[in-house]
């Protein structure tokens, strides 16, 4: 392989950015207006930019547009979730420095399901449910937090002798703790509740809409991210050595264990733990685009909203007008692709 | 006058309690090539932790040009000091390229992109250090020494006046182990000051300027290599006779026949 001479060498890194982040924009768009399209009463393409306007308009108008309005606001949660799920995919993978990480890993869905089903079990309205698995999502993380510290400490000062593994084992044992809990209150539910809170494991999107929060905390952590992109690289590499580059690795791990956290709340509040987003999205798009958080952490947060919103429209088509809990659909896509590339990767490591 | 690289004051250095270094007072100027001997445990990576700033010291001071590492911004002590650690775990797929210009980071933490400046210090680095050839490569599918050469190259490419390394010389063939020690040496012709932890005695001499001992026991030894090099302290620190033998213009340094003196208990002896 031939080396670009220096100066080519840097344009051409961001012109194939740029035309990557194009590329996944435009898919994303397609997968909304498919989104939109499809489903068991077809919304005829020539009433389409009317019932548009009048969804611009604020005020959904006649057939199309009711129709319209229900499953873009639906495809908008599903792709803020997919987005939050598959960047907090990458952070946490970066935190703990290990490619086979996911959001959950560290017992986060765990906690939010705790409180989730605890709402349900006692018949709690929608709001509550989804108040309890933030209140679930944000307990586990500050006790993860509180008994884990020393790992999220300064790298400066501190006395350290590389990673300890502390945070990702605590992590690991609560969400074992949480699982255990989990499952008491499944045994003990009455049958008539048991049906709403298996979908809310599985991860169902059924009845979600325009929601603001998920994309401000979205836009944020995007934001956020991307300034620290160069950071989380070196870090990546060289984990605790990051600190001889002048990185505070003690404040960007901080970071990234609030902002990973914060997305993983939010999106399984909007979804209930949805599988595989999280794990297989980072690792399809580092295996497409390489391993630079410049440009992982943008199409990771592209590939994984554009993904879920398939998923979904899949889930509410397939088997129409019976709706699948989406968190089936993508375990069951996102298995094999994972097993592949795993494949792959081994035949090009040989 | 300028002040040392590296000067350090009492310092003390203990490891899970047990003491490694007892009020070490050190200095480095500009030029000067150190090698750090001792033997396995008695605190040569501790020391150069502590000096490159990721732990602080159990006791004294450690200033770099003139001012405590403590007071140092993270960002400007990256340009003034680079560290080798003694191994890496590569947990993602980065290209070579990408790992060394990653070493550009303090020059330019709020540049998204790298400038074609870092590009072209990062090929020339790489092209010193004889892996240009691997720029493209996968780091996880390299060799040994392979990795070990890039991982210099990102130092170079850190383009800092002090550098600090950890057994360089690990993994390295003899003709690279060679070449990075003249490497080495040419740096501090041209005024920088290296600090490098190694066990090859032979190595140490024919590349370094100054050797720094450590007994283990908190006792330690600093000074020219003329100096310190002797086989009686050599033998003592290391806990092994030390022949130094003169041969024409050379000195080599060889373990001398051990009698009764081993290290190692006796293979299949259970009792």
């Amino acid at each position: 392989m031939s080396v670009l001479p220096a100066a080519s060498q840097r344009v051409h890194n961001q012109r194939r950015t740029l035309v990557v982040l194009s590329a996944l924009v435009f898919l994303a768009l397609l997968a909304l207006g498919a989104a939109g399209l499809a489903g068991s009463v077809p919304v005829p393409v020539a009433d389409l930019p009317q019932a548009f306007a009048s969804l611009v308009a604020g005020e959904p108008d006649g057939m199309s547009g009711t129709l319209l309005d229900l499953r873009l606001g639906r495809a908008s949660s599903a792709f803020a979730t997919g987005a939050a799920l598959a960047l907090a995919g990458v952070m946490m993978q970066a935190l703990v420095r290990n490619p086979l990480a996911d959001p959950y890993v560290l017992g986060v869905s765990a906690g939010a399901a705790v409180g989730a089903l605890a709402a349900l079990l006692f018949g709690a309205a929608l709001w509550a449910v989804d108040l309890g698995a933030l209140a679930g999502a944000i307990g586990i993380s500050l006790l993860l937090y509180l008994l884990a510290r020393r790992d999220l400490g300064g790298g400066r000062g501190a006395v350290r002798t590389g990673e300890s593994g502390v945070l990702l084992l605590t992590g690991v044992v609560l969400a074992s703790a949480c699982m255990a809990l989990v499952t008491l209150m499944l045994s003990v539910a009455p049958e008539s509740r048991l049906r709403g809170m298996v979908f809310w494991m599985i991860g169902d999107l059924a009845g979600s809409s325009w929601r603001l929060l998920p994309w401000i905390v979205l836009g944020a952590a995007v934001l956020l991210a991307l300034r620290r992109a160069r950071a989380l690289n070196v870090m990546a590499l060289h984990a605790d050595a990051a600190v001889a580059l002048g990185i505070d690795v003690g404040a960007e791990r901080r970071f990234l264990f609030l902002c990973s956290g914060l997305l993983t709340a939010c999106a399984v509040t909007t979804g209930g733990s949805i599988g595989f987003v999280g794990l297989v999205v980072p690792h399809a798009c580092r295996y497409a685009f390489g391993p630079d958080h410049r440009i992982l952490l943008p199409a990771a947060t592209l590939v994984g909203g554009s993904f879920l919103v398939v998923a979904d429209t899949l889930a509410r088509t397939v088997l129409a007008p019976q709706q699948l809990p989406v968190g089936v659909l993508t375990s069951l896509i996102g298995v094999p692709v994972f097993l592949f590339q795993l494949h792959q990767l081994h035949l090009r490591r040989r | 006058m300028i002040p040392p690289m590296i000067s350090t004051q009492d310092l003390t250095l203990r490891v899970d309690g047990r003491l490694l270094v007892e009020r070490l007072d050190w200095r480095v100027h500009a030029g000067e090539s150190w090698c750090v001997i001792g033997p396995n445990g008695a605190g040569k990576s501790t020391l150069l932790r502590t000096v490159a700033g990721l732990r602080a010291p159990d006791g004294g001071s450690v200033a770099l040009a003139g001012k405590p590492v403590s007071d140092w911004a993270l960002p400007a002590l990256a340009r003034e000091r680079a560290y080798l650690a003694q191994s890496r775990g590569d947990a993602f797929a980065y290209r070579v390229i990408e790992t060394v210009l990653m070493a550009r980071h303090p020059y330019h933490a709020d540049r998204y992109w790298e400038g074609s400046d870092d590009h072209a210090a990062a090929e020339a680095a790489l092209r010193t250090l004889d892996v240009a050839h691997l720029a493209e490569r996968d780091v996880r599918t390299l060799s040994g020494g392979e990795r070990q050469r890039v991982a210099i190259a990102a130092l170079l490419a850190q383009d800092t006046p002090l550098l600090l390394l950890d057994e360089p010389a690990n993994a390295l063939d003899l003709a690279h182990q060679v070449a990075v020690t003249e490497l080495m040496a040419r740096l501090c012709r041209e005024g920088r000051a290296v600090v490098s932890v190694g066990h090859d005695l032979n190595l140490a001499w024919s590349g370094a300027t100054h050797a720094l001992l450590l007994n283990g026991d908190g006792s330690w030894h600093a000074g020219t290599t003329q100096d310190v090099m002797r086989p009686e302290l050599l033998s003592a620190c290391l806990g092994h006779p030390i022949a130094a033998i003169v041969h024409g213009a050379r000195t080599v340094f060889l373990p001398d026949a051990p009698a009764a003196v081993t290290k190692l208990a006796p293979v299949g002896n259970t009792q």
